[in-house]
């Protein structure tokens, strides 16, 4: 693979598809998006084969750079972080673009077209290793997103359409202006080089909150989470799966590449800003995800909540807590937008999101019934399922940092079965209220083919985590060993106790063992 | 006694007055027969104006003692507005056709204007200076009134003309201020003057020499004309107000900030730094509530000057860099924006301004639609489209020069006017279609548009060059 600029193709095949999408009629339409978005999916499983996971590898491997633009690079690499991010991504594609086959009738080439640039400036975010092209990617992602809102949404779309570019917008121009001041204080604009600066801790609050800023929007935190329920609700089906399965990781991709890394004193300070914000988002978010009477907002508010998961495992400043609030994200990226296919797949059928009017689905559509159970159970994080290993390595992590956030945050946990558990009772069993809910025929072959996928990915990673952990290893561990000097002193005190033979091991300690598995 | 040298470095200049004179005689004579003939051949005369600016840097940088400057800067400026010009020219025969006011003499004022233009930003002297803007204005009020059948037409050229003498005496007083208390005229005997402090008197003549030229830039608070004479003026002079007089405007302000008022600068700057703001945030909210797409390109050049100064405010090279890079990608937007505006017809060909009208417009004209939101999109400063690297520049430059809260201001207050254009694209993409506009615009208009739409696009391969050339242009200001 040496010098073979596969970043480069991957980004290349969609944006080609893109432009001969708009020229094409709708079925062709479809078909160029899917063989697209599947060369992807196989350029992608061939970066992960050929990435070098060992922990001799280099932390940033198929790197390219040309220098075309003046002032800034065509600069991409990736570690094991950007590389299952970007693996989530090509996974999700073809499935949002499956998902769309039908539901989608008018103005189709231009819909495939604008899904298919969006996941060129995806892989683009992830990928890029200069400041100013991660920015440009990052920002340029409202373009298409803002059309797949405003275009193809349901009936309150403009409204949700403007709320979700300008909020984003603004949060976003403040880190722009960071990081010109960072350029012009470390004279790059290499990202791994600026990882590795040390900025002045004064100065690193301002730059922090100005990342701060754009992060915490576009992941979202609580108090600035209210685009999302408005942009998830209004969007089409593959809209909402996009949105939640990869959008919001850019978020929490932008804290572990940026701001724990390059301001580690100011995260230390100011990590009790991101606690106190994740704990009343996971309480909060999760009481309002109870009350919900639409299925997506309720899924959307409970996004809210698991990305705060997510912030309080970054903010450990451990390895257990980054791994897992990575894990948090893979895993949520698949489960969410699965369960908006599931949405969507009853949407389909009676155009209504009103949780109220379905009903005993468990016996006309037993194959789906089965299916979003799965998915509630991932989502819940139960063991066996990929929500559950990054659920607990997070709060183990923050355990050590801080055990009052952790002991709030768990409860998100129980609040997160209750929400789920009553939003599946309430559509899958019971009696069958409405005759036309009860009519519906169970998942076609092509949503069956959307959703098992999904499925097995979720099993695997509750399963066999070290799949998905092993090529990330070392770049946490780089990461948490830049952190150790500023890290904050954890309140939990854990002390290691002195081996034994392993005769008379604790108990305790052989089921803690059994269930990080 | 004139020299050669002199003479051969305004040599654009002689080009232009040639060529215009000897047009208004063809045109005189041949009658407005000859419109499409005298449009060529003005679009010729520009460009052999523009290839002679690579004589006129070779005998630069000064032409008769200094009265005007042939340096980088002034070929960098020149370029842009002839540029412009011709585009303006070749954007106008179609729709003088529909309106019934199709004659030679619109290329010829065009070209006398730009004769006006390119001295105002080669002007080394502030009677070069007045020379040069007056000559520009003329033409220009007559421009504005060219519908002459037009009431808005000619109101927008009778406003026009009462408000521009006003800023033009504005500046003649702050002109003769200056002269009174440096006793001189050129801008490097005021800066000798200025350098040993700024008097009072030096200061007022300053404050109202920079009151002028904002008028003529069109910034807060001298826009009050912007919203009239740009709805009023038939639409290809309003592509032309937008463009070429900007740039030549703002090229001059430059100059005289940092070659005549270089040492007074921390007094300026914060002149300049209110201006920005206010042009900023007012162009911004006032936008918002526009229904004719003329007027709201008028605010929107209006928030494009504020974005642009602000590189001024940084007063540094890389500051004066950017405030021209911003001025390039600024007229490429705003020629293509109005080929766009152009083509808004209805079904019978007769022009049509409001912005309801779009509604619908992906669905019907989808190259047109995708043009205009490219346009917007750009305007709003959203990557990857080269409206983005534009501001980019500005508040680089701001920050590089320890301005950055003035920086995180501007960029907050740009969110303001990304609303507006998202309005539009709004309009044409998410709407129900209205009545359809006519099946297809003139080629002319559609290849200036998609060239406009190409640079916007794949503009960043042009970074190289663009940064080159305004950091060489910036470079002979210092």
């Amino acid at each position: 693979m040496d010098g073979f600029p596969i970043l480069s193709l991957m980004m290349a095949v969609p944006m080609a598809g893109a432009i001969a999408c708009l020229f094409a009629g709708a079925n062709a339409a479809r078909w160029i998006a899917l063989g697209a978005t599947l060369i992807d999916l196989a350029l992608g499983i061939l970066l992960w084969v050929s990435f070098d996971q060992s922990s001799g590898g280099a932390q940033w491997q198929f790197q390219e750079y040309y220098p075309i633009f003046g002032r800034f690079a065509w600069a991409l690499g990736i570690d094991g972080i950007a590389l299952m991010l970007i693996a989530l991504t090509v996974f999700l594609m073809p499935i949002c673009i499956g998902a769309s086959w039908q539901a989608i009738e008018k103005r189709v080439g231009e819909y495939m077209a604008a899904f298919l640039f969006m996941e060129v400036l995806m892989i683009g975010v992830f990928a890029a290793q200069d400041l100013y092209l991660f920015y440009v990617m990052f920002e340029a992602g409202l373009i298409p997103m803002y059309l797949i809102i405003g275009i193809w949404g349901g009936a309150d779309r403009i409204y949700a359409s403007y709320k979700f570019f300008l909020y984003t917008l603004l949060g976003s121009v403040l880190m722009l202006i960071a990081m010109m001041w960072m350029v012009h204080e470390a004279g790059t604009t290499d990202i791994p080089t600026l990882m590795a600066y040390n900025f002045d801790p004064h100065v690193q609050t301002w730059l922090f909150l100005a990342f701060f800023a754009s992060f915490a929007v576009k992941m979202p935190m609580w108090p600035v989470h209210t685009w999302l329920p408005d942009a998830h609700v209004q969007a089409p089906t593959a809209g909402s799966v996009i949105l939640a399965g990869v959008l919001l990781k850019m978020g929490g991709y932008g804290f572990i590449r940026f701001s724990l890394p390059m301001f580690p004193e100011a995260s230390s300070q100011l990590a009790w800003l991101i606690w106190g914000l994740s704990m009343v988002a996971v309480v909060y978010t999760s009481l309002v995800a109870l009350v919900q009477s639409d299925m997506k907002k309720l899924i959307a508010y409970s996004s809210v909540a698991h990305m705060a998961i997510v912030t309080v495992g970054l903010f450990a400043f451990n390895q257990a807590g980054i791994e897992g609030a990575m894990m948090v994200m893979l895993g949520h990226g698949l489960v969410s937008g699965a369960l908006f296919l599931c949405v969507g797949v009853i949407y389909d059928r009676l155009h209504t999101r009103e949780i109220s009017r379905y009903g005993g689905l468990a016996i006309n559509m037993p194959k789906y019934a089965v299916l979003f159970l799965l998915f509630t159970m991932a989502s819940v994080g139960l063991p066996g399922t990929s929500n559950f290993v990054g659920e607990f390595l997070s709060l183990m992590g923050i355990y050590q940092a801080s055990s009052w956030v952790a002991l709030v945050c768990t409860t998100g946990i129980i609040l997160g079965a209750a929400y789920m558990l009553y939003l599946y009772r309430r559509i899958a069993y019971g009696e069958q209220k409405n005759a036309d809910a009860a009519a519906m025929p169970d998942l076609s072959m092509r949503e069956v083919w959307l959703l098992a996928p999904i499925a097995a990915a979720v099993l695997w990673m509750g399963v066999y985590p070290e799949s998905f952990l092993a090529p990330m290893r070392p770049d946490i561990r780089a990461l948490e060993a830049r952190l150790a000097p500023a890290a904050p002193a954890g309140d939990s005190k854990i002390k290691m106790g002195a081996p034994r033979p392993a005769g008379d091991a604790h108990h305790e300690e052989v089921s803690a063992h059994g269930e990080a598995h | 006694m004139i020299d050669h040298a002199s003479l051969l470095a305004v040599l654009p200049e002689l080009i232009l007055t040639v060529g215009g004179l000897a047009l208004m005689l063809v045109a005189a004579f041949g009658g407005d027969r000859m419109t499409q003939v005298v449009n060529w051949l003005s679009v010729l005369t520009l460009a052999m104006a523009g290839a002679a600016l690579a004589c006129s840097l070779a005998h630069g940088p000064d032409a008769f003692d200094g009265l005007v400057r042939a340096d980088a800067f002034s070929v960098y400026a020149k370029a842009l507005i002839y540029a412009a010009a011709a585009a303006a020219i070749l954007l106008a025969p179609r729709y003088f056709l529909a309106g019934g006011a199709l004659r030679a003499e619109y290329p010829v004022l065009i070209l006398f204007s730009s004769i006006g233009m390119g001295m105002m930003v080669s002007a080394g002297d502030l009677l070069t200076l007045y020379v040069g803007l007056e000559m520009q204005s003329l033409a220009a009020y007559v421009l504005a009134s060219f519908m002459r059948q037009d009431e808005r037409s000619s109101e927008a050229g009778l406003k026009y003309f009462v408000l521009g003498s006003l800023a033009s005496g504005i500046l003649l007083y702050g002109t003769a201020l200056l002269y009174g208390f440096t006793g001189t005229t050129s801008f490097d005997g005021i800066a000798v003057a200025m350098s040993d402090g700024v008097g009072k008197g030096e200061l007022f003549g300053m404050v109202f020499l920079l009151a002028g030229l904002a008028f003529k830039m069109s910034a807060v608070p001298f826009h009050m004309w912007t919203p009239d004479v740009y709805e009023g003026a038939p639409t290809p002079v309003t592509a032309f107000f937008g463009s070429a007089p900007k740039v030549a405007a703002m090229g001059l302000t430059v100059r005289v900030a940092i070659e005549a008022l270089g040492p007074a600068g921390l007094d300026w700057q914060q002149i300049v730094i209110f201006v920005a703001l206010a042009s900023i945030v007012f162009g911004a909210v006032a936008a918002i509530g526009q229904t004719n797409i003329k007027r709201l390109m008028a605010y929107s050049s209006i928030n494009n000057v504020g974005f642009a100064l602000i590189g001024l405010a940084a007063g540094t090279p890389a500051g004066a860099a950017a405030t021209m890079s911003y001025m390039a990608i600024y007229v490429v937007m705003t020629i293509g924006g109005f080929a766009c505006i152009l083509q808004m017809r209805d079904a019978d060909g007769n022009p049509v301004e409001s912005i309801a009208s779009l509604a619908g417009l992906s669905q019907s004209r989808k190259g047109l639609a995708a043009a205009f939101a490219i346009f917007m999109f750009s305007m709003a400063g959203i990557p990857p489209l080269f409206g983005f690297w534009a501001k980019f520049l500005v508040f680089d430059a701001a920050v590089a020069a320890n301005l950055t809260a003035l920086a995180a201001f501007g960029i907050a207050a740009s969110v303001i006017g990304a609303y507006y254009y998202l309005k539009i694209i709004k309009t044409i993409y998410f709407d129900e279609p209205a009545a359809a506009y006519e099946a297809k615009g003139g080629a002319v208009e559609n290849v200036i548009m998609a060239a406009c739409a190409a640079v916007i696009v794949f503009g960043y391969l042009l970074n190289p060059v663009l940064d080159r050339a305004s950091a060489a242009a910036a470079a002979s200001l210092f």
